[in-house]
C-alpha cells in the first residue's frame, strides 16, 4: 500500500512537495515512485543556487536497471540538497516521504502549488 | 514491438502471482525482479536462485554428417566433445561477425542439443536451415520446453530434493532422464558465474516444476539480477556485447574459435589474427564516484580522446562500483589504461581492467 502524507501536494510525475515554510518547500519522490524504480543506487542532485522551472529535470534517481529524471513540480531556486543520499541512496526506498527527501526549493510562484494534487487525488491517480 | 507480438512464457501468470515486475525483453514479457535486483543478485551469489529461461531456444540436430556440418557452422570444435558433454560456441556470418552465441551438447553420435538466445531463435533456425545439407534433421523444440536456470552455491542441495537419487552431470555436461513421469534435461551450466544448472522440462508441466524448485529452496530471480550477475563475470550478451559487425576475436572469445578447422567466417578471423583486430571488448571499472555506467555512455581517454561506447554497464552489487564493457581501438585498450566514462556531461574516472570483474 502506498503511503501519501495528507499534508503534501503531488505531481503527476510522482514527486511530492511539502507545505511551505518561510517560502521554501521540500521535494521528494513518492512511495509509489520508489516502489516502481526498485533499489535506488545513486541520486544525482542539483547544486545549491541552481534555478529550475516547473517541469525541468531537477535530479536523476538511478536504480540498478534505469536512470529516471525527477521533474521539478515548482519553479524556484535550490537552497539545500540532501547530501546524505550520496552515502545512503537507499534511503529514497526506505523513507521516501521523510529522510529520503531530495532538495529544498525557494518558490518563485507559490500559486503553482494550487495546480498539484492533494493526497486523495494522487492516491486515486496511482490506481 | 507491439503488444500482440510480445510472447509470454508458460510461467507468466506464476511470475505475476509471485509479485514480479514484468518487462519486455527480446520480444518476451519477462520478470525483471520480484523482491529487488540487489537482493536477488546476492541470493544467487550466496544461496540459490531460479530464473525462467523458457524464452531461450532449443534445437536438436541429428543424422549422418551432423558433426561435420555443424563444425562448419560453429567456431568451436565438436570433435572435442564426448557423449553427454557440451561446449560454448559461436555462429558467424560470412564477415566473421556474430549471429549468435550458444551452447551445444553431444547427446550421442551425430545427435546434438543446442541452446540459443531468445531473440535469435528464428534467425538462427533460418540460417541453419539455409545451409543444411539433405539428410540432416534440424528441429526447433523451443516451444516444447520450460527452462529453469538454478544457480548459486546451494544449487546441489536444491537438486538433491528436486530429483532424489539423481546425480548432477559434471560441469558442461548434460543428462536426460525421467523425473516424476516427465522427460527432463539437466545441463550443468549457467550465466551467473556460480555453480548451477539449467533444467528443461515439458512446457505443460513448467509451472509445477517451477513451484517444486522454489519449494526445494531456490528463490525466484529476474532478468535484472541475471544481467548484473553475468556482467560481473564478463559473460557477453548478444545484441549488446556481441553483434554482426564484431568478430569473436574482437569480443575476446578467441578461446572458443578453433582456427585449425574451417567454418563460416573463419577466413576473416585468420586474417584478423594475422593483421590485428581493429577493436577489442574491454572491461572498464570505476575508480571515481559517479552515476552508474549504462549502455551507450561514451568512454574517453582522460585527455578527451573518444574510445567508444559502453555496450553494457551496471553498478556491480558484489563489488559496489560501476562496471561495464566497451569496444575500443585495440591498441588503446591495454589493461591499466585510465579512462573516463561520460555520464550526462560529467566525467567519471575509470580504468581498463582484466576480465572478469569478479575474481572467484
Amino acid at each position: 500500500m502506498s503511503t501519501n502524507p495528507a499534508e503534501y501536494k503531488y505531481s503527476s510525475e510522482h514527486e511530492w512537495v511539502s507545505p511551505v515554510v518561510d517560502g521554501v518547500v521540500t521535494i521528494g519522490i513518492t512511495d509509489h515512485a520508489q516502489s516502481e524504480l526498485g533499489d535506488v543506487v545513486y541520486v544525482d542532485l542539483p547544486s545549491e543556487g541552481d534555478s529550475f522551472a516547473a517541469g525541468d529535470s531537477i535530479a536523476v534517481v538511478e536504480s540498478v536497471k534505469a536512470a529516471s529524471d525527477v521533474y521539478s513540480p515548482v519553479t524556484g531556486e535550490v537552497v539545500e540538497v540532501n547530501e546524505a543520499l550520496d552515502a545512503e541512496p537507499g534511503t529514497v526506498n526506505s523513507d521516501p516521504n521523510g529522510a529520503g527527501w531530495l532538495c529544498k526549493v525557494r518558490l518563485s510562484d507559490p500559486s503553482e502549488l494550487d495546480a498539484l494534487m492533494d493526497a486523495e487525488a494522487y492516491t486515486a491517480f496511482c490506481e | 514491438m507491439n503488444a500482440e507480438q510480445i510472447k509470454n512464457t508458460p510461467l507468466c501468470d506464476k511470475h505475476i502471482a509471485l509479485g514480479a515486475r514484468m518487462v519486455p525483453f527480446a520480444g518476451w514479457n519477462m520478470p525483471v525482479q520480484y523482491t529487488g535486483i540487489i537482493d536477488e543478485h546476492n541470493t544467487v551469489r550466496n544461496a540459490c536462485g531460479v530464473f525462467d529461461i523458457s524464452h531461450m531456444g532449443q534445437f536438436v540436430v541429428k543424422g549422418e554428417g551432423a558433426t561435420a556440418w555443424l563444425n562448419g557452422m560453429f567456431t568451436n570444435n565438436l570433435n572435442k566433445l564426448v557423449d553427454g558433454m557440451g561446449q560454448y560456441s559461436i555462429m558467424l556470418n560470412e564477415k566473421g561477425g556474430v549471429i549468435d552465441d550458444l551452447i551445444i551438447y553431444r547427446l550421442g553420435e551425430e545427435n546434438y542439443f543446442v541452446v540459443v538466445n531468445a531473440s535469435m531463435i528464428d534467425e538462427d533456425y533460418d540460417w541453419l536451415s539455409a545451409h543444411k545439407p539433405e539428410g540432416i534433421e534440424l528441429t526447433n523444440l523451443s516451444a516444447d520446453y520450460v527452462g529453469l536456470a538454478v544457480q548459486g552455491p546451494a544449487c546441489e542441495e536444491v537438486f538433491a530434493k528436486l530429483c532424489p537419487g539423481v546425480e548432477l552431470p559434471v560441469r558442461n555436461g548434460i543428462l536426460c532422464f525421467n523425473a516424476d513421469g516427465d522427460d527432463v534435461i539437466v545441463c550443468r551450466t549457467g550465466y551467473t558465474g556460480e555453480n548451477g544448472y539449467e533444467f528443461f522440462c515439458p512446457a505443460a508441466k513448467g509451472v509445477q516444476w517451477f513451484e517444486k524448485v522454489i519449494d526445494c529452496g531456490a528463490k525466484p530471480c529476474g532478468l535484472g539480477a541475471r544481467d548484473s550477475l553475468r556482467l560481473e563475470m564478463c559473460y557477453s550478451l548478444n545484441g549488446s556485447d556481441l553483434s554482426p559487425e564484431k568478430t569473436p576475436l574482437e569480443a575476446g572469445l578467441s578461446w572458443c574459435c578453433d582456427l585449425t578447422k574451417d567454418f563460416i567466417g573463419a577466413d576473416v578471423l585468420r586474417q584478423q589474427k594475422a593483421e590485428g583486430r581493429p577493436t577489442a571488448l574491454v572491461a572498464i571499472e570505476y575508480t571515481g564516484k559517479g552515476a552508474p555506467p549504462r549502455h551507450g555512455y561514451e568512454v574517453q581517454l582522460q585527455d578527451g580522446t573518444p574510445l567508444g561506447e559502453l555496450c553494457s554497464g551496471v553498478l556491480s552489487p558484489s563489488l559496489g562500483k560501476g562496471i561495464g564493457m566497451a569496444y575500443v581501438p585495440a591498441a588503446l585498450g591495454k589493461i591499466g589504461t585510465p579512462v573516463n566514462v561520460m555520464v550526462r556531461g560529467k566525467a567519471v574516472a575509470a580504468v581498463i581492467v582484466k576480465k572478469p570483474f569478479l575474481k572467484k
